[in-house]
């Protein structure tokens, strides 16, 4: 057999005539080597077809159907379904709710994250406990996460508006005023912050260290060094945490169903529908599965168009050290 | 000091930076520089004080991430009435909740259920993704790249997509209200995973594989007899990451169990029924208590993960960054 270095240069489709000549030189690949590769990748194979390309096909169809669930069968809807998108007022209220949400999270969580990592990293030795503890909340789960701050949050009784009465201040109905339920939910999420912290900190670790003391001598200051030396040097930690946490943001679920959607009463603030909650609702409470399916493509739409837009900016402000690849 | 070390980097690419900063070391000193004093920002005077500050500032937030636990602990231990006072320390100290609670609420078996389904679904997807990382790590064979990148996309795509037909897949063959959907696709590898043991594999020297080969060790023996046990930090990686994903999975619960009789129900799930349970402004029954002690002993089991494999977790979360 043939020595190479296989991991090198991966391998591309034969028909690519661009590939070919960069594989240099060409050899043939390996029948038998080639076919136990594909025996070690074909559980990701079969799962592909089936839970990924199949369900996309099947779901696909399926928007485009009235289905029966008691009867398992479907008739065609035609586009019935994403008409149904855009005369449905829900579906824009909690399209506005979620990009509400998104737009308010993302942002603080990278500053809340960027500014922790930051102390963190200025630490010295007692850096690994204080991580310790600022990782716990990222362990706990959901579910005890909000029904904890179910009752922190609680208007008249709850802890974080006695702690305001401290300074004067009158907190707001966080759970039920309709301003406040989106901001109740992203302080549970920057409460959970850890993770996006640790890849933070992680790309602080990488920055050279000469760098700041050089610019120390040239007389930079705090600021202009975070400005100059640590925002380009992790900016692309940056850019690869906006883009997993606006996805994120925009199927926020769990904190959401447990404090508002629980119950199936009717008394549920509109301001607390977000997407990924009237989705399910429609999937799983109605089981309208077309029009929920239909919402699912939309949803996978607007999340592509988003991160194809942040693609683009982001590769204007993203600096890849020797150069892009 | 600043000469020998960056020199070789490309400093000059970072935007912004003025150009000297390169710091080449044959610039003459700027004789209008303020002389190098101990007060100065960066001067040991100066250090320590802000070595003062940061560390009052971990101490701070410190705390506030650590109140609502503290908060917790106490409200698990207080009485009916009392567990709204937000005291941290309750009047009385009722530690018979940790047994009544027991009797209220079928907990024990939402923990089995939970610890059951993470369990299967930790070591399915572990063991899968491993196989197919090695595959894409170590064959050569048509379409790899492709594959590869077809793994990497998929990563992208919203679970509601899929959610629906997956649903109807589990419904055609008879699996509702079992444990079956809730790690049945973890058998055929996950993405994330798949990338995570790739990256560890391709860090392995190959000769080692090589020579198993020569002494005639067949591809499937060198992968269970090498492979698998050098490989055992990534390994332990994805088991944590997914037994503690399987932990929190309130939504799958919800659409596979909640159909169900709640001992049936897995934990996440089980609280969630409970907080309607007893939840006084939802017109429950107001032992809020139990509720409390119910989402602690939720939560100790994922305490208990993180101080047994920190370095995992943390290790892992930053591969994710590594990934963009």
């Amino acid at each position: 057999m043939t020595q190479l270095r296989a991991d090198a240069a991966p391998a591309v489709a034969p028909s690519s005539r661009a590939a070919r000549k960069r594989r240099t030189p060409k050899v043939p690949y390996n029948r038998r080597e080639a076919l136990t590769g594909y025996l070690f990748i074909s559980p990701w194979i079969v799962g592909f077809l089936v839970f990924t390309a199949g369900a996309m096909v099947y779901s696909l169809v399926i928007s485009f159907s009235h289905y029966n669930l008691a009867t398992n069968t479907a008739r065609p809807a035609g586009l019935d379904n994403y008409a149904q998108l855009f005369s449905d007022p829900r579906v824009a209220t909690s399209l506005a709710n979620t990009l509400f949400y998104a737009v308010l999270a993302v942002p603080l969580e990278i500053l809340v994250a960027l500014g922790l990592a930051s102390l963190l990293n200025q630490a010295g030795r007692g850096a690994g406990f204080f991580r310790t503890v600022y990782y716990l909340p990222k362990m706990t789960p959901a579910v005890a996460t909000a029904a904890v701050f179910f009752l922190l949050l609680n208007g008249n009784s709850g802890a974080i508006n006695q702690f305001l009465r401290i300074f004067g201040i009158e907190g707001p109905q966080w759970l039920v005023d309709p301003a406040w339920i989106k901001p109740s939910i992203v302080l549970m999420t920057l409460w959970g912050v850890s993770g996006t912290m640790v890849i933070f900190l992680a790309a602080l670790k990488n920055v050279p260290r000469e760098l700041y003391e050089v610019a120390e001598l040239d007389g930079a200051g705090v600021w202009q060094r975070f400005r100059n030396i640590t925002l380009p040097m992790i900016s692309s930690a940056i850019f690869f945490n906006v883009i997993v946490l606006s996805i994120a943001a925009f199927q926020v679920f769990d904190q959401a169903y447990l404090l508002f959607w629980r119950d199936q009463s009717n008394a549920s603030p509109e301001a607390s529908l977000f997407y990924a909650i009237y989705l399910f609702q429609q999937a799983f409470r109605q089981f309208n599965f077309g029009f929920a399916a239909a919402m699912a493509w939309l949803l996978f739409i607007i999340i592509m168009i988003i991160t194809a837009i942040q693609m683009k900016f982001g590769n204007r402000f993203v600096y890849y050290e020797g150069g892009k690849d | 000091m600043a000469s020998t070390g960056t020199a070789s980097t490309p400093v000059r690419q970072v935007p912004g930076l003025p150009e000297d900063a390169t710091g080449q070391g044959d610039r003459p000193i700027d004789p209008n520089r303020p002389p190098l004093d101990e007060n100065r920002p960066g001067g040991r005077t100066g250090r320590r004080v802000r070595r003062g500050l940061v560390l009052t500032a971990l101490v701070v937030i410190s705390l506030v991430f650590l109140y609502p636990f503290a908060w917790l602990l106490a409200a698990s231990l207080k009485g009916r009435g009392q567990v709204f006072d937000n005291s941290l320390w309750p009047t009385e100290f009722h530690w018979d909740n940790y047994l009544r609670v027991f009797d209220e609420l079928p907990l024990g078996s939402w923990m089995v259920n939970s610890v059951g389904i993470a369990v299967l679904a930790a070591v399915s997807v572990a063991v899968s993704s491993s196989l197919v990382a090695w595959g894409f790590a170590h064959f050569r064979f048509p379409l790899r790249g492709f594959l590869f990148g077809l793994v990497l996309a998929t990563m992208m795509l919203p679970g509601a997509v899929t959610m629906i037909p997956i649903y109807l897949i589990w419904k055609e063959l008879g699996f509702l209200g079992t444990w079956v959907p809730l790690f049945g696709a973890n058998l055929f590898g996950s993405a994330f995973y798949i990338f995570l043991q790739r990256q560890f594999y391709l860090g392995l020297p190959r000769e080692l594989f090589e020579a198993a080969r020569i002494d005639g060790a067949n591809q499937w023996r060198t992968y269970w007899r090498i492979v698998f046990p050098l490989s055992l930090p990534s390994f332990i990686i994805v088991l944590l990451f997914e037994f503690q994903a399987s932990w929190n999975n309130l939504q799958a619960a919800l659409i596979y169990l909640n159909a169900g009789s709640p001992e049936e129900f897995t934990a996440p799930l089980g609280i969630a029924y409970a907080m309607t349970k007893y939840s006084p402004t939802a017109g429950g029954q107001g032992d809020y208590q139990y509720v409390m002690v119910a989402s602690l002993l939720v939560t100790l089991p994922m305490l208990a993960l993180f101080a047994f494999g920190q370095r995992y977790f943390i290790e892992g979360v930053a591969t994710q960054g590594r990934k963009g």
